[in-house]
């Protein structure tokens, strides 16, 4: 069966990849794209590794067949820093120290940016809840929420 | 190499023709049941056929006669829907309750029905508020209600080239609400041990002048209760009335022994959660 080629729109910019009709989207990006900040947990939509942003929505890229981006806006966590500049929560993890092996905090940071996105100012419960379908071994959790909150209030500081 | 096909029709009737034409197609809307099962070693079907471009399956529209939801909708618009929120709490609190917020930007109300899970969360709350599906077939379209839409756990009414294309749910009558509760071990991202939904109507006096109950994950469907209901209406919905209806809607269960729960305890928890629920959507009607 012949791979199908498909034009996207990846972090602003236009992209083309060929791909099977039934490989993911994780997988276009890792082995097709060689984006491979977003990452590969259990594959089957519990863990959020692979949390990316598509038309607006924070999705498992494990869960989206490749082909489904023809024509879509994807944003991944290379497409949050500008340049050398790191996004807030990117500079926020570190400060926290809000991760440890880091296999989860592309899927963490993605989709907290999803969250301040649509909540600029969440709560701790609302936060916990929003991140719940993000798995972490390492961390305990108390840094990640912590880091979030803190870019929170940042975000709003430099807004005023 | 496998020869899968990706299909992504732009219309209701290509999409039927596709699936009509090729039983072993298989519709894919968020892909949160589907892809899962593949990956955990389903036979993969000879094409993907993506309904997510068909503009009749996406979308919530709510006018005058009710709701009309796309059957692709992903979960996330329903919850974020300020009038739908208002109007069924109790429909948009089961959505809400579907996994993550990642798995709710891609799973839909249309695929936790098809795929025809008894713990599927949001048939209960949708058979209390009286939905109806809208089926597109190779013969044209029909209509039924939810409560006949599953069969047995994985099997639908949907013949084959049949689509669900959208599900309707009428304006609810004036002082309604409705309530839908699940057990589950931990607080979220977990397959319902049981669940309850009701739906009350309540005139100035306090009276319940109209109910429907359904209880899930209980049985091979999710059940409507009709016996659970007639304990309510009439009533004032006083510890009584809920007592009578949780006893009723543990009558009526037919639960499984499993890892998650007893038939003994699943038959429990289904009335408790009956009472709480109906105690839940009268206190919505009232406040
Ligand atoms: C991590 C995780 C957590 C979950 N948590 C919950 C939960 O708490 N509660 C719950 O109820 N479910 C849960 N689910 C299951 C799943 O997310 C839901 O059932 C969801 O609503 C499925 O919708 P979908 O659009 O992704 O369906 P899909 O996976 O695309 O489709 C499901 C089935 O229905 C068929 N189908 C889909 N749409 C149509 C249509 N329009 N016409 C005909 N056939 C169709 C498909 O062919 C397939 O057989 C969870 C899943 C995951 C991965
Ligand atoms: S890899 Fe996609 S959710 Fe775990
Ligand atoms: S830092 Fe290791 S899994 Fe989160």
């Amino acid at each position: 069966m012949a791979r199908l080629h498909i034009e996207t729109t990846i972090n602003g910019e236009p992209a083309e990849f060929l791909c099977d009709p039934h490989e993911t989207l994780l997988s276009a990006l890792r082995n097709g794209l060689g984006l491979t900040g977003t990452k590969e947990g259990c594959s089957t939509g519990d863990c959020g590794a692979c949390s990316v942003i598509v038309d607006g929505r924070l999705v498992p890229a494990c869960l989206v067949l490749a082909p489904e981006a023809q024509g879509r806006t994807i944003t991944t966590i290379e497409g949050l820093s500008s340049g050398d500049a790191l996004h807030p929560l990117q500079q926020k993890f570190l400060e926290h120290a809000a991760l440890q092996c880091g296999v989860c905090t592309p899927g963490f940071i993605v989709a907290a940016a999803a969250l301040l996105d649509a909540k600029p100012n969440p709560t701790e419960e609302e936060t916990r809840f929003w991140l719940a379908g993000n798995l972490c071994r390492c961390t305990g959790y108390d840094k990640i929420i912590r880091a979030v909150l803190d870019t929170a209030a940042h975000i709003r500081e430099s807004a005023v | 190499m496998l020869a899968i096909r990706y299909e992504a029709p732009r219309s209701v009737a290509e999409a039927v023709r596709l699936i009509a034409a090729d039983p072993a197609a298989r519709v894919l809307a968020g892909g949160t049941d589907l892809l899962v099962q593949f990956k955990a070693g389903a036979r993969l079907p000879s094409a993907f056929v993506d309904v997510k471009r068909i503009p009749e399956l996406i979308g919530v529209a709510i006018d005058a006669g009710g709701l009309h939801l796309g059957a692709a909708t992903p979960a996330a618009v329903l919850t974020e829907h300020v009038e739908l929120r208002r109007l069924w709490p109790g429909l948009a609190e089961a959505v809400h309750l579907i996994g993550s917020v990642q798995i709710q930007g891609r799973g839909s109300v249309g695929g936790n029905l098809c795929n025809a899970s008894p713990a599927a969360d949001t048939t209960c709350a949708l058979i209390v508020n009286r939905a109806e599906c809208v089926i597109a077939g190779p013969g044209g379209e029909r209509t039924i209600a939810v409560e006949r839409f599953c069969m047995a756990p994985g099997r639908t009414v949907l013949e084959r080239g049949e689509l669900l294309v959208a599900i309707r749910v009428p304006r609810p009558a004036p002082r309604t609400s409705d309530a839908y509760l699940r057990l589950i071990p931990r607080s979220e991202m977990d397959i319902a041990v049981a669940g309850a939904a009701v739906s009350v109507t309540v005139d100035a006096d306090g009276v319940c002048t109209a109910a429907r109950v359904a209880i899930g994950a209980v049985a091979p469907t999710a059940l409507l209760v009709p016996e659970a209901a007639k304990a309510l209406v009439g009533s004032r919905l006083d510890d009584a009335a809920l007592k009578r209806a949780a006893e009723a809607s543990s009558a009526a269960a037919r639960p499984i022994d499993d890892k998650r729960g007893t038939t003994a305890y699943r038959r429990t928890i289904a009335g408790v959660l009956t009472r709480r629920a109906a105690a839940i959507a009268k206190q919505r009607v009232v406040s």
